[in-house]
């Protein structure tokens, strides 16, 4: 029953029964369950090794069901009539660019080329540069056969996805994604009959590495038919088990800079059209903006949809070490919710600066909150160091530093430790600890 | 012919001569060719094109048969051969087709796209209305509507009677705030009646809050009496429908609330709010007795939400038609992953029949602004990538933590950042359809020159 459970969320591998696997008897039964814990909607697999991302595969419609597993990997996008040092210069920000949450980097995870000169050895080119600068995985992207036959001459072994098979060119998109062995993105925009018709075409010719392109409209009422589209895909897919469209739909979120010239409001909206479908169902995105201002709330957004809510984000309450701390270390306080905690240790560590923080337990809940609730509460903070057992007396400067945002302990605090430790109030935010060093720290009497 | 030609007697001569064995063939003195195709599981296409190999093989080995002098040549039977070698039969061309052998369909396959609609959700949400006219004893110019959904937001399943309202902040007492904010409203900072026009005539806000803040008793102390005078000058100040919001302070909020709830009396204002760790009864009660509507605040917990409004029903008296919740914003990248999914399900048990959770939801979007990455300068990481320009940062920090939200379920936001609540009414407003735009070739981003 357990490892019943442990298929269905995942942790488990159907491998793991020997002996289904063994005994060729079984082998009906392997391939019956097999089948029943494959995921409602087809994962896809772009790219080779490491970087190797996983589209689709999910199981849920809203994320609380259980959770969403293959956050919609962002594929930046690069032109092949860009001139080779900006080419390059644009190629090494997307693979470089990162940001700390939670303890974990974030980062881009794809580059989409598009062809703009439509000239088969320019994109050869220009996909040949990107290889040589990023091992990313790639989407080609064209509808021009031709044009994406040069590409995949180039690229085909690091498996690419290709953009797109069209009404148009479908036959030889087809030829070519058999030929070399890639998925294949599906575009037929606004019109789920056509849609679905190519998928059922393709998958007839034994292609069934699909991404599907319903369409992205960045404004009007196709905006809300992209919407709807989008929901309507993710519930015949996961609700309804219709297998024949269940594959991993594409967005555009680049299109919101085809209806602006202002470049503020055009990342802004390729903001908006993001989250809207890392909520709603996207599982593979094209996007544009490399500022800050669009590039941090999107991965934010993201990480946050796309977290277990099966796991709790909490760190082991009590006595971290950051760097090498010693006698004259301060130690800071904070609680166990996991965002909490890493960022008080991200913003200690990356500074250089060597202290203790002790994680007090408040069931995962952050400062502000757990003061106003009751998790965190000067007793609750007297416990915590007495069942770490620190010893105050090893210490040149016995002093705890409590976050800003529970500063009104301070007083009550000072009274239940006696004199044993000195209360000092921290900022409120930790990225302000290494300004308070300066003026608090060694503490002045 | 007596003698028989075994496979092993042509294995050794064949192998001599640098040609392969040949498995599975035995060639007897008559020339019998005995093919055991089946035993190794191959399917009758393989077995069609091994038979074509081995009839060609087996003429060889006559041949070479008769070079080394067995008399082969008039007891060859041309036409088994013949057969071995003709045309595949049709089961064999329908095993063909089987195989993958890849073939580019002729034409597209005809298929219809069709999908159905969620029947599990039977339960409206409860309409509430906010603010109210001279018509119903107020003196607002309109009222604000709530509620009424009977799907989830945006969903194909039915249309939202209403669209989501933004409710913008002021307060009674200057107080700290982001850079990229505090430049819209350096001019009326001292003045929540100016301030609340700027909102309403400038920022196009469908509703005021006025934070008593300064009630707070850490902060200033203000009195019930003198604060709720700003709830006055609020009133003149707009004729939209307001809401009426506290210091948090849990002591002190159930006295400064309920004096603000008699002062607007008539109004039906939203009064913010009750919680499980205050006086809730009395807020309660004072939203009763004076017609407004009673928010409900809890933290991230969907059964104390449920607790909170039963209690606000059955103990308090509040009517269905009265009572938001605010189940509580935790921003993006600040627990986000909370707040929306504690919403979302609210939402949806509420759809599904949970009569303790159809109301209409609130999110304090401003919540935005506590998170670091919005106000911060450069990041305290230094091995992040540059976070650019913080005035820019910080309004979409508001606008994607108040949208994903608004897909949650929420219907009216308390924010802050004008474009912030521009952008969120132009997406939500899309979302419903209501903005006529033309929109791009949808392929054009390929092509485009940027």
């Amino acid at each position: 029953m357990a490892y019943a459970a442990g298929l269905i969320a995942r942790t488990r591998k159907v491998e793991e029964c020997t002996p289904l696997v063994d005994e060729k008897k079984y082998a009906k039964k392997l391939a019956t369950l097999r089948s029943i814990v494959a995921p409602e909607l087809k994962m896809v697999y772009i790219g080779v090794g490491e970087k190797q991302v996983k589209v689709g595969g999910e199981d849920v419609m809203y994320r609380h069901q259980m959770t969403f597993f293959n956050k919609p990997p962002f594929a930046y996008d690069v032109a092949d009539n860009m001139e080779e040092a900006k080419l390059v210069e644009r190629v090494k920000k997307i693979s470089t660019w990162r940001k700390f949450y939670i303890g974990k980097w974030q980062g881009v995870e794809m580059i989409a080329v598009r062809s703009v000169t439509d000239d088969p050895a320019k994109f050869a080119a220009c996909v040949k540069t990107v290889m040589a600068n990023s091992d990313f995985p790639l989407i080609l992207c064209s509808f021009n056969p031709a044009v994406l036959k040069a590409g995949l001459e180039v690229a085909a072994k690091a498996k690419p996805l290709i953009y797109a098979a069209n009404k148009d060119n479908w036959k030889e998109v087809a030829q070519l994604a058999f030929d070399y062995k890639v998925p294949v993105t599906l575009s037929v925009p606004f019109d789920l009959d056509g849609l679905k018709s190519m998928a059922v075409t393709f998958a007839s010719m034994g292609l069934t590495d699909l991404v599907l392109d319903p369409g992205t409209a960045p404004n009007g009422k196709l905006l809300q038919q992209t919407m709807l589209n989008f929901i309507n895909l993710r519930r015949a897919a996961v609700e309804e088990a219709q297998r024949d469209i269940a594959y991993p739909v594409m967005v555009l979120p680049i299109n919101a800079w085809l209806t602006t010239d202002d470049p503020v409001r055009a990342a802004y909206w390729e903001s908006v059209l993001t989250a809207a479908f890392v909520i709603r169902g996207g599982a593979i995105m094209i996007k544009h903006s490399l500022e800050a201002h669009s590039m941090m709330p999107d991965m934010h957004l993201r990480f946050n949809i796309y977290t277990d809510p099966r796991t709790p984000v909490q760190v082991k309450p009590g006595i971290y070490k950051v760097g090498n701390p010693g006698a004259e270390s301060p130690v800071f306080l904070t609680t166990n919710f996991a965002l909490t905690y890493y960022t008080v240790e991200s913003d200690i560590a990356s500074n250089g600066i060597d202290a203790y923080i002790i994680a007090i337990n408040t069931d995962g809940i952050g400062v502000q909150a757990s003061v106003a609730g009751g998790q965190l509460s000067p007793t609750k903070i007297l416990d915590s160091f007495n069942e770490a057992a620190f010893k105050w007396e090893d210490q040149k400067f016995p002093a705890m530093v409590l976050p800003g945002m529970a500063a009104k302990f301070s007083g009550e605090l000072e009274d239940l430790f006696a004199g044993k430790a000195k209360i000092m109030v921290g900022p409120e935010d930790s990225g302000r600890i290494i300004g308070w060093m300066k003026d608090f720290w060694p503490p002045k009497n | 012919m007596a003698e028989k030609i075994t496979l092993s007697d042509l294995n050794k001569t064949l192998t001599e001569m640098n040609v392969q064995s040949l498995e599975g063939l035995k060639i007897e003195g008559d020339v019998e060719i005995d093919l055991d195709v089946g035993a190794g599981g191959v399917g009758p296409l393989f077995a069609y094109y091994f038979g074509q190999e081995a009839a060609k093989i087996a003429m060889q080995l006559m041949n070479f048969a008769k070079a080394v002098g067995y008399p082969v040549e008039n007891l060859l039977q041309p036409v088994a051969v013949a057969s071995a070698i003709a045309p595949a039969p049709k089961d064999l061309a329908a095993a063909a087709a089987a195989v993958p052998a890849f073939k580019v369909a002729s034409a597209l396959a005809s298929a219809k796209f069709a999908v159905g609609v969620d029947k599990t959700w039977r339960n409206p949400i409860q309409e509430v209305t906010l603010g109210a006219t001279k018509a119903d004893g107020g003196s607002r110019g309109h009222v604000v509507k709530l509620g009424g959904e009977k799907a989830m937001p945006f969903f194909p399943d039915a249309a939202m009677p209403h669209a989501p309202k933004i409710t913008m902040d002021v307060f009674d007492m200057p107080i700290g705030m982001a850079k990229a904010v505090k430049m819209h409203y350096e001019d009326v900072i001292s003045s929540p009646g100016e301030w609340a026009k700027k909102a309403v005539k400038k920022f196009g806000a469908d509703m005021v809050t006025v934070h008593l803040i300064s009630t707070d008793p850490l902060l200033k102390d203000t009195s019930a009496q003198d604060a709720v005078k700003t709830v006055e000058e609020v009133l003149q100040a707009v004729d939209v429908p307001i809401c009426i919001g506290g210091s948090g302070n849990p002591n002190k909020d159930p006295i400064v609330l309920s004096k603000a709830a008699e002062v607007a009396q008539g109004e039906r204002v939203l009064i913010a709010s009750a919680n499980l760790n205050m006086d809730w009864e009395k807020i309660g009660k004072a939203c009763v007795d004076n017609g407004h509507v009673c928010l409900a605040w809890t933290q991230l917990e969907i059964n104390s939400q449920k607790e909170l409004n039963r209690k606000l029903m059955k103990v308090a008296g509040v009517p269905r038609e009265s009572i938001v919740m605010d189940p509580t914003t935790a921003a993006l990248a600040y627990g986000l992953d909370f707040a929306y999914s504690n919403m979302e399900r609210i939402r949806l048990g509420a759809l599904k029949g949970d009569e303790e959770l159809t109301f209409p939801m609130s999110s304090g979007t401003t919540n935005a602004w506590g998170v670091r990455e919005s106000w911060m300068v450069r990041s305290p990481n230094k091995d992040d990538s540059d976070w650019g320009d913080r005035m820019l940062r910080g309004p979409i920090w508001e606008i994607l933590t108040g949208y994903s939200l608004a897909m949650a379920g929420v219907d009216i936001f308390m924010m802050m950042h004008p474009t912030a609540v521009a952008y969120l009414h132009e997406i939500t407003q899309s979302l419903m359809g209501r903005i006529e735009a033309k929109t791009p070739d949808t392929a054009a981003w390929l092509k485009m020159g940027v």
